[in-house]
């Protein structure tokens, strides 16, 4: 019941915020409007992405840098699916209202898009997730480029040209829809006692197997759900851009996440956003220094590894300590 | 209960255990000792899985225990206090004591449970929402026992428990063992420090480069010149 009046009361809000940047941003008054939102949808696809991407690096341990792979695979899938089935689709959708259609189509390619990349991150994670040590970080590296150079040479999703002509379905509302219930599962998992066991993963993986902790499994299991909200992401940029070009999923889009978790804080999901936001609106606040972004970064990078390696947020959390244990309040105070 | 029949295990091409034999009797409360590098520690990762005997059988109450997964085999009934106390770091007491009932679903049950770890080690209770890794080496001991007991466990297997504690530590954490074993659990002791293990144990047996090279009742061991002179310093 609670948590119905949650998931109503996210989307009415969510519903007001995208009327009123309709009407302010994109048909109103504000100048560059339109700029501005596109902003707020890329800050809203990058917190999906880095709040991910944490959930294998900062909460289980394990250290993944080819999000941005994922990200490419379900962005091409979900938009080879809208671009060469769409209009089947639309026919089959027929019976729903108008305003309903895209609505329906667009959930239609986030599940193709999970389920591709949930794939994906099963056929990654197993062979290299068995093994104790730092096999993930190569892996993904070399996973990454594959299915860059990959797309690049597959001409039906338009190769080195960049594939044109994908419907626009995703708004403001899809976008910070989908980054809720990313914020959602990782908080939810990461105070349950099944994800309890991805911290004791990170803190020592022989005690955690001592106490009955699946080690590969639960590894396995983290980086499939992060993999799946990374390809979901794809599919709300694609479908928002309309566009995708391969430039748009290098190594360095993988190493950008990874600079928004570090920033914020390993761990930390408040970090991540905060961290996304920041990455996001900074190099837009200096686009005369883009050439020199990556040498920004990896400076940044070093800095706060010097002076803050717990990140900007640390482990704290704005939202409550986790003070003693959930089994402990839970019982004490009846909560 | 336990019983390591012939048991070598290797690291790549140095052998650790050559034909380990041993039992731990239901019960009681057996040690294992040795040198530095003797393989006690090696003994201790083959029966938890952690290290895989090439061969010879390891039993667990009739079950042959080699690859078993590691999980599955602390399903069965077998606790681990790793060396160098291994606890959670960045976790509370309370959430490491919680993670060491990852198996017990039953809410209430583990409740049960922590409040008695907090009755064994009354100071892990003062310290419950402290980060594990802000402890003291002494504390974090009893939260490395006490997580492990967390799990109800048939078999305790503790891995050099007094390694670099104060002496009166030692005493409060060897009660706390001998407690735990008079309420029901097996405990499989591996300690470096000799003197204190055979006072405390009934069984004992003396590892050296991987071998047993003698074993009987602790009390016998204690008073036989040879392992006088090895190791109690006498």
């Amino acid at each position: 019941m609670k948590r119905l009046a949650w998931i109503l009361g996210s989307v009415a809000i969510l519903g007001l915020l995208q009327w009123a940047a309709t009407a302010f941003l994109l048909d109103g008054p504000v100048r560059q409007g339109p700029y501005y939102y596109q902003i707020i949808i890329l800050a809203g696809v990058n917190i999906i992405l880095a709040v991910s991407l944490n959930l294998t690096n900062g909460i289980t341990g394990q250290f993944s840098i080819g999000h941005a792979g994922f990200f490419a695979v379900g962005a091409y899938v979900s938009a080879s699916l809208t671009y060469y089935g769409g209009p089947a689709l639309r026919h089959a959708l027929a019976f729903l209202p108008a305003f309903a259609q895209n609505g329906a189509l667009l959930v239609i390619a986030l599940l193709a898009s999970a389920l591709a990349t949930a794939l994906a991150g099963l056929l990654v994670g197993i062979p290299s997730l068995r093994l104790r040590g730092d096999y993930l970080a190569i892996v993904t590296l070399g996973f990454g480029e594959i299915i860059r150079v990959l797309i690049l040479n597959i001409d039906a999703v338009g190769g080195a040209r960049g594939f044109v002509g994908i419907p626009k379905l995703s708004n403001f509302f899809w976008v910070y829809l989908l980054a809720t219930m990313t914020v959602a599962t990782v908080w939810n998992l990461s105070r349950s006692s099944y994800g309890r066991a991805f911290l004791a993963i990170r803190e020592n993986e022989i005690a955690a197997q001592a106490m009955g902790v699946d080690v590969t499994r639960h590894k396995v299991t983290a980086f499939v759900i992060s993999s799946m909200f990374a390809g979901m992401a794809g599919c709300l940029f694609g479908h928002y851009t309309m566009y995708l070009h391969t430039n748009s999923f290098t190594f360095v889009k993988s190493f950008e996440i990874i600079i928004m978790i570090a920033i914020g804080g390993l761990g930390s999901i408040e970090g991540a956003i905060l961290g996304a936001v920041v990455l996001t609106v900074l190099p837009e606040l200096f686009r005369g220094f883009e050439g020199y972004r990556i040498v920004i970064y990896s400076l940044a990078l070093i800095l706060i590894m010097i002076y803050r390696p717990q990140g900007l947020l640390g482990r704290a959390s704005l939202l409550g300590r986790r003070g003693g244990g959930a089994v402990t309040s839970a019982v004490k105070g009846g909560r | 209960m336990l019983s390591l029949k012939g048991v070598s295990t290797r690291y790549g091409a140095i052998q650790a255990l050559s034909d380990v034999s041993l039992e731990v009797a239901q019960g009681g409360i057996a040690t294992l000792i040795g040198a530095n590098g003797a393989g006690k520690s090696t003994t201790l990762r083959s029966i938890m899985g952690l290290a895989h005997p090439h061969s010879g059988d390891v039993l667990f109450e009739g079950k042959r225990l080699n690859r078993v997964p590691t999980h599955r085999i602390a399903a069965l009934g077998i606790s681990l206090v790793p060396e160098g106390r291994a606890v959670f770091a960045n976790l509370t007491v309370a959430e490491n004591l919680e993670l060491g009932g990852y198996l017990q679903k039953d809410r209430n049950k583990l409740k049960r449970d922590m409040d008695h770890v907090y009755e064994v080690f009354p100071r892990l209770k003062e310290r419950l929402a402290q980060m594990a890794g802000t402890l003291s080496g002494g504390e974090q001991q009893m939260l490395a026992i006490g997580r492990a007991i967390m799990a109800r466990p048939r078999l305790l297997l503790l891995d050099e428990p007094s390694l670099g504690l104060a002496p009166l530590m030692v005493h409060v954490i060897f009660d706390a063992i001998a407690r735990i074993n008079a309420e029901g659990t097996t405990i499989l002791l591996v300690e470096q420090n000799a003197n204190l293990a055979l006072h405390r144990s009934q069984h004992a047996y003396v590892l050296e480069t991987g071998r047993i090279i003698m074993h009987g009742p602790s009390s016998v061991l204690a008073q036989d010149p040879r392992v006088k002179e090895a190791y109690l310093g006498e």
